[in-house]
């Protein structure tokens, strides 16, 4: 195991860790942000270069400002929450240890994967540009599809309706108690 | 003569490189590589930074900066032992981890973004096969880094300054990219070394340069205004509006800190003047062909400082937008106009060449920048200007 | 172990931190961004057996991981603005509270 590798597993697991314990929203938002990052570097590290920076554009400089706006909208920026976590939380972490045990079992037990040497491959970016025409391109095709029905849903979504609006603004705390 | 001076920076590379034992060879390379791009772009800073204030002070009718140095050119010097002598506040309620790191995260990207960009002939530090989106990538880190500035200084002021810039950075970002892509579409490559050579070829004596094209010169103008928006440049200075918000989202940085901040900010300017340079101008090569003797890297350095002087140019000159004014802008003009670019980019692509393929690009181009003008502003035609508050 | 049984394990730990945290966190961004790093376990996954697979040359993975990497930020996109919509109708994000059917 390298030390690159050392590095980026480091990075990856405990962005993770943080983004999923940490009491302050924005913190966690900027440990997800700093997981995703280490996810690039390991990709850029496994050669798949497209792909690395694909996540690195999206994850980084969509899905992190995405969030990081999303918990200044909701309020959640200001002080450390008390009790973030559910009261049956040791359920949810056993559960997930149950996950983690059956995996890292299959993983380490498996056969399959152990020992075989296979040639470096290198993902040119004019290969994938060629799939994405040819073999791929209905899926292509639906995922800008996908994409733009997602724009108008949240825009839809996240925009007051106009009796909200107007309701909102001469009884701040009409649909308080809801 | 000519080849030699050309070359002569990477001729030096490899000499000095040659100097280190085998293996360490690569790791030699890349340091070299790397300080020369912060030694230089550093040194463009500080130069600029003076220019600048020289520039907008002849704009404003007084002198700038005069007193350091002949023609006060050695302001800058001043300023870098003001900014690490002074005092480095931090305010009590701030977020120290967060604040510390803001302007790390931005300063570390941008200097990462000058990596692909081929400053001259064989001479760019990594060539990528998908250069452009490792632009982008990295591109994308410095709207985190802003605001973590703003949220961590717990002011009123840095937050407001971070939310716009962030609105604003998310929205010009997609013009921007869209711009780009037209060039991507027609060179076939996401490499900015190709990319650049594939300007670099001479029909009649002139460049084959994308500006030279309808939709380049649509995308190079699209682009540069989405550039000035994503480097928070006047008119889109928004976010850090002296008048507004102080300074925006750096407002509670002090010292070194905020002089790291300065300095990225620049940085990140250069960066996307040479990405348009790379992708729209031509890169390194030379306009006409009788004048490819003059060193490439000459060429670069040449362009990047004549957009930088039209960035101070316009910020001497366009009043600051509102933010509606702003965010219309982006969406109900520049992305559609970008849009309609990218579709005169394939028709350019698909019909034979000749006059009739630059009448109907040219005409498609102008016939939609005319009618969203219109449609944008509710106009039906060109009005009289009015003073109202001149006359 | 060999390469592909740690990135396994990488891949396996990530998605069960991102599991632990979307079953016992209150918020429903925390939520989300759980269900964002399970997502990316996959994705680890599907890039880590085209790079040690036997057959590399086809860019199966690759190419999931592209279509993956879209529609997680379709997702976002959609989830979280169904939580400020959430959140404009109930003040809060906090799920526990969030019980009610009636609008």
């Amino acid at each position: 195991m390298s030390v690159t590798l050392c590095i980026l597993a480091i990075l990856i697991l405990g962005g993770a860790g943080a983004a999923m314990a940490l009491p302050r929203l924005i913190h966690c938002a900027l440990a997800l942000a700093l997981s995703m990052a280490g996810l690039a570097g390991l990709y850029l590290q496994m050669n798949a270069q497209f792909v690395g920076f694909a996540q690195a554009l999206v994850y980084i400089g969509a899905v992190a400002i995405l969030i990081v706006f999303a918990i200044l909208l909701t309020g959640g920026e200001g002080t450390a929450e008390v009790g973030r976590f559910y009261g049956s939380w040791r359920m949810g972490v056993g559960i997930a240890l149950g996950v983690l045990g059956v995996l890292g079992l299959a993983v380490l037990s498996s056969r399959a994967l152990a020992g075989q040497a296979v040639p470096v491959p290198e993902a040119q970016v004019r290969e994938i540009g060629d799939l994405l025409m040819t073999d791929y391109v209905l899926a292509l095709e639906v995922i800008g599809l996908l994409l733009t029905a997602a724009l108008l849903g949240a825009v839809i979504l996240a925009m007051p309706s106009a009796s909200a609006r107007t309701g909102s603004a001469t009884h701040p705390a009409k649909d308080q108690d809801a | 003569m000519a080849e030699t001076l050309d070359q002569i920076f990477v001729a030096l590379k490899t000499w000095l490189v040659s100097f280190a034992p085998g293996q360490w060879q690569p790791l030699v390379s890349a340091v070299i590589s790397v300080a020369a791009i912060i030694g230089t772009f550093a040194s463009l800073f500080a130069l600029t930074t003076v220019l600048e204030r020289k520039g907008l002070g002849r704009i404003q009718n007084r002198y700038g900066p005069n007193r350091v140095g002949p023609y006060g050119i050695l302001q800058p010097l001043a300023d870098g032992v003001k900014a690490l002598t002074k005092e480095d506040v931090v305010p009590r309620k701030a977020d120290r981890v967060v604040h510390f790191l803001a302007p790390l995260v931005l300063v570390v990207p941008v200097f990462l973004a000058l990596a692909v960009l081929p400053v001259g002939r064989n001479m760019v530090a990594v060539d990528l096969d998908a250069g452009l989106l490792f632009f982008f990538a990295v591109g994308a880190v410095t709207e985190l880094s802003v605001f973590m500035a703003g949220w961590s200084s717990r002011n009123k002021y840095s937050l407001l300054g971070a939310m716009r810039a962030i609105a604003q950075m998310i929205s010009y970002e997609v013009p921007l990219i869209l711009s780009s892509v037209t060039v991507v579409m027609l060179a076939g490559t996401l490499s900015t070394v190709e990319i650049v050579e594939q300007q670099a070829v001479y029909t009649h004596g002139l460049a084959d340069w994308n500006v030279f094209t309808p939709w380049g010169s649509a995308g190079f103008i699209l682009f540069m205004i989405a550039a000035a928006a994503e480097s928070n440049r006047s008119p889109f200075d928004l976010p850090e509006g002296e008048s507004e918000l102080i300074a925006g989202y750096y407002i509670e940085y002090s010292g070194f800190k905020f002089a790291l901040f300065f300095l990225g900010e620049y940085i990140g300017m250069f960066a996307i003047s040479g990405l348009g340079i790379t992708l729209f101008l031509g890169g390194w090569s030379a306009p006409f062909a009788f004048l490819s003797g003059i060193p490439s890297y000459l060429w670069f350095f040449a362009k990047l400082m004549g957009l930088i002087a039209v960035f101070i140019w316009v910020r001497g000159t366009l009043p600051r937008l509102r933010m509606d004014q702003l965010m219309n802008f982006a969406w109900k003009f520049m992305l559609p106009m970008a849009l309609v670019n990218l579709v005169v980019a394939g028709l350019w692509r698909f019909l034979p060449g000749g006059v009739t393929r630059w009448v109907i690009c040219s005409a498609v181009v102008v016939g939609a920048y005319l009618a969203l003008g219109r449609a944008v502003s509710g106009r039906a035609g060109p009005a009289r200007r009015s003073y109202r508050f001149a006359d | 172990m060999t390469p592909l049984q740690i990135c396994l394990l990488i891949s396996s730990l990530l998605f069960a931190i991102g599991l632990a945290g979307a079953l016992t966190r209150r918020n429903a961004i925390i939520v989300l961004m759980g269900i964002e790093l399970m997502l990316n376990a996959g994705n680890l996954n599907f890039i880590a057996f085209w790079r040690f697979g036997p057959n590399p040359e086809a860019l199966t993975g690759i190419m999931f991981v592209i279509f993956s990497i879209g529609i997680a930020a379709a997702e976002a996109a959609v989830g979280l603005a169904l939580i400020i919509a959430l959140y404009r109708h109930y003040k809060t994000t906090d799920l526990d509270q969030i019980n009610s059917m009636k609008g």
